[in-house]
Parts: structure tokens; C-alpha cells; sequence
């Protein structure tokens, strides 16, 4: 961790206390998303207990990784977003898909100046029955699909969502299989911890449960005699 | 070979910093040395700094940086107090040093931890690490020598400590990371804030404990040889 840091005002920085990997799955009554709730400090996994997932308004949920102080302030401005939404009492609210929008709009304009906020960010909702899932990333890449992940995520949940998922999950299902993902995410990503959320959000409202652990298996005969079948390698 | 001391290097406080909560307020806790480069600049800096009355902040990485942070920080929670009519929250004084720290991450190179106590939510930790992510937690580490630290708190933090179990921890906490972190060192101050007031505390090496391989300081060599040995010619 050793940046000097620089004395020019807009320029690409680096991250210091980041979060990994962010999954979620639409499901029949709307979208569910995991996290773990670890905040890492270069290899060091310094905060534990960091929620890294938040309801937006009425409709949305806002899962993020990478450096959460950019998550910290993104939640300000949707802060603002939604206040000001709701002055105007008018009986709408914006729904998820106009939230998606402001945050690629921000993300973007901000890689423009070299100044990205660095973070991949999930948007989820639901509104008049619509179901909504996108993601945006430090770029302002963004996108829609019936499931998305941030960083390692990509490489190691997305798999095993495109095999597993399809449409009308009904709750249970889905939990299991996010739960799938987060436990390979747990083996294979070294910035995991094992204190997981997962939120919802459907029609009625989001819920964010509370942090739980994952039991993770290590019987495997090869893993206690990793060298039987091959004698002199290690 | 000597190593080239460079003497324009920045005061950096490699330090150990130290924040905890217990029921009834909080204790910080900090080392004491101040190094430019290899050389020890301050050997009895007073890293705890009053934000307010009833909020302080221990301070780490560069001197300069945390001491203008801190410096900004009380201007405005002076200004908060008065237009408030009561004293200002702890929430709100982490909160003005995230917006600085964040605002500012280009500039600064500084990890504080904020520790006060006020009527509404009784004592508080926040950390405000490089980059300004601010982060309530029950306790919090910080500074070069937090690192010989995180195993210690895994295992010795408890829920519902008593002021005095607290301030013990941190004072054996800073002592040990004091031991093993070239960046620490000095005595170990700890600041007591809870709905009394502000304690402040002081412990010279000599009222530490001594760790593996430290030994009992004496005056002299001469003191603990008895009689002069005979000579074996």
C-alpha cells in the first residue's frame, strides 16, 4: 500500500478498502442478490461486517464492489435522487430502470474526466410488476440480463447461473442457488469472507436479511491425501 | 554500510492507533513516535487529538495531513456547536472528517479513528481508513502497527467490557504492536471519554508489561553483577 499520493486534482486513482464479488438472479416475484459483508485493505481482509447491498427508494436494491467510500458517496446522490423525486408528490416514484440509468450516466461522465468512481455496481427491481436487473461498471459499461455479478463473480457464479437458472425460480430456489455461487466464490476468490447477505426486492418492498454463514465441505479423500495416487509430487 | 538519513523525508507517524468501545463510552488508545525517514522525530507525540469536548481522534500516517484534517474538522464542529445550541454528535464529527478525507484522497495519506461519546447513542467508534470510507465498529485498529494487531483482537475483544477491562486492552494492545512494529514506539496515551468526561492517561515503558524476549530495564550492567569476579589469570 505504498501510493505517494499525487498532487494533481483529477486523475485515475486506486482503490483502498474494496469489496468483492456481488451476484444476483431474477426470480419470480423479483430479483434476489448476494454479497459477502468484507471490506479488504490490499490483501489484508480488514472489515468484516460491511453492507455492501441498500434499497433505493421503493422499487430498487443497489448491490456494489470495489472502493467503498465511491459506494459510500453513490449513496448519497441517490440519497438526493430519491428526495427529490419524492418532493415533487406527484404519486410516481422512479423505478429501477431510471435509477440504472442515473448511475450509468454518472459512472460514465466520470471515466470521461479520468476520474472513475471505482466500483461495478447491481441495480435490481421491480415496479408494476416489471421485473428489472442491470449492472454498470467503473466504465460505464452497462447492461441487462436475467442474472449478473461483479468481478470474480463473472468468471465463477455466471457458469453456474447459466446452467442453473431459469425463469420463475420460485424463492427457495433461488436462495440455494445464489447460496451455490457464494460458496464456490468462497472457496476460489481470496478477498471472500464467510459472512453472507442476501437481499430481495419484489412488489411489496426490499428486504435485506441478516449476515449468515456458509458451511463449506473438505472430506474430499484427495484432500486429506493430496499425493497418494501421485508418489514424489507434492 | 549506514544507511543515508535523509532528513527532508515527511514527519510520517508510522504508528498504532487504537479505538474502543465499552459499556458506557469509549478508550483511544496510541504509541508515541514520530519518525522522518529512520530518524525518530517526536518520541512523546500526543496522537489524540480533542475534536470536541466530547469527541476526539487518534491520528495516523502523515503528521501534516491528520494534524490539518483535525485542525479543519474542529474549526467546523466549533462553529456546529454554537449554531446547534448543545453538543455535537460523535456521528456528525466522523462524518466531517470522511467528507475531508474523501474530498481530499488525491492529497492525503491518513487513517484516523474517531471515538467520542454523546447522549444519544453513547459511545461510538468510527473508522475513516486511506481513501475516506467511514466505518462504525464496535473497535477499531489502525496505523503500521495495527497489523501485528488484527490476530490479537480476533481472539482477546469481548462485547461489554468495563472501563477498566477496556483500557487494558488497549494498553496491552499498543504495547505489543509497540514491540514488533519498528514505526511504533514511546510510551502508550489513552483517552477515556464516556458521559463524565475525558480522562486522560499516560504509561512509560516501565509500566508496561515486557513481551518475549524483552527484559527487565535496569540503571546499569553494574547493577545486576554482585561482587567484582576475581580475576583468573
Amino acid at each position: 500500500m505504498d501510493h505517494h499520493p499525487s498532487a494533481e486534482t483529477q486523475r485515475t486513482l486506486y482503490p483502498y478498502v474494496t469489496g468483492s464479488s456481488v451476484v444476483a438472479l431474477k426470480y419470480k416475484d423479483g430479483i434476489l442478490m448476494a454479497a459477502d459483508t468484507g471490506g479488504s485493505y490490499g490483501s489484508t481482509l480488514r472489515y468484516k461486517s460491511i453492507e455492501r447491498m441498500k434499497p433505493i427508494g421503493k422499487h430498487s436494491l443497489l448491490g456494489a464492489s470495489g472502493e467503498i467510500s465511491d459506494f459510500q458517496e453513490i449513496l448519497r446522490y441517490l440519497d438526493e435522487l430519491i428526495l427529490y423525486d419524492n418532493m415533487w408528490d406527484d404519486g410516481n416514484s422512479l423505478g429501477p430502470k431510471e435509477v440504472h440509468n442515473y448511475l450509468t450516466r454518472i459512472m460514465y461522465n466520470r471515466r470521461n474526466k479520468f476520474n472513475p468512481l471505482w466500483n461495478s455496481l447491481i441495480l435490481g427491481g421491480v415496479k408494476k410488476g416489471q421485473k428489472y436487473l442491470g449492472m454498470v461498471s467503473m466504465i460505464g459499461v452497462n447492461f441487462e440480463d436475467n442474472h449478473v455479478a461483479t468481478g470474480l463473480g463473472n468468471h465463477l457464479a455466471r457458469p453456474i447461473l447459466r446452467d442453473e437458472w431459469h425463469e420463475n425460480l420460485t424463492f427457495e430456489e433461488g436462495v440455494q442457488l445464489l447460496e451455490k455461487c457464494m460458496r464456490v466464490l468462497l472457496y476460489r476468490d481470496r478477498s471472500a469472507v464467510n459472512k453472507i447477505q442476501i437481499s430481495k426486492i419484489t412488489e411489496e418492498g426490499a428486504t435485506v436479511f441478516p449476515p449468515f454463514s456458509l458451511k463449506t465441505y473438505w472430506e474430499f479423500s484427495a484432500f486429506k491425501n493430496p499425493t497418494v495416487g501421485a508418489e514424489g509430487s507434492w | 554500510m549506514d544507511q543515508k538519513m535523509d532528513f527532508n523525508a515527511p514527519h510520517s507517524m508510522g504508528t498504532t492507533i487504537i479505538g474502543v468501545t465499552y459499556n458506557g463510552g469509549v478508550v483511544l488508545g496510541a504509541d508515541s513516535r514520530t519518525s522522518t525517514g529512520v530518524y525518530v522525530a517526536n518520541r512523546a507525540s500526543d496522537k489524540i487529538t480533542k475534536l470536541t469536548d466530547n469527541v476526539y481522534v487518534c491520528r495516523s500516517g502523515s503528521a501534516a495531513d491528520s494534524q490539518v484534517v483535525s485542525d479543519y474538522v474542529t474549526y467546523f464542529l466549533h462553529q456546529h456547536t454554537i449554531q446547534l445550541g448543545q453538543p455535537a454528535t460523535v456521528k456528525v464529527a466522523a462524518n466531517l472528517v470522511r467528507l475531508l478525507s474523501y474530498n481530499n484522497k488525491n492529497l492525503l495519506e491518513t487513517g484516523l479513528i474517531v471515538g467520542g461519546w454523546d447522549k444519544y447513542e453513547g459511545g461510538q467508534i468510527f473508522g475513516v481508513p486511506l481513501g475516506g470510507t467511514i466505518v462504525q465498529q464496535p473497535f477499531a485498529i489502525g496505523g503500521s502497527g495495527s497489523s501485528y494487531l488484527y490476530g490479537f483482537f480476533d481472539q482477546a475483544w469481548k462485547e461489554g467490557m468495563t472501563k477498566d477491562e477496556a483500557e487494558d486492552l488497549v494498553k496491552k494492545a499498543v504495547s505489543l504492536a509497540i514491540a514488533r512494529d519498528g514505526a511504533s514506539g514511546g510510551v502508550v496515551r489513552t483517552v477515556i471519554i464516556n458521559s463524565d468526561g475525558v480522562t486522560r492517561n499516560f504509561y512509560p515503558g516501565d509500566q508496561l508489561p515486557l513481551w518475549h524476549e524483552e527484559l527487565e530495564p535496569h540503571n546499569s550492567l553494574l547493577d545486576i553483577l554482585g561482587a567484582p569476579e576475581p580475576m583468573n589469570i
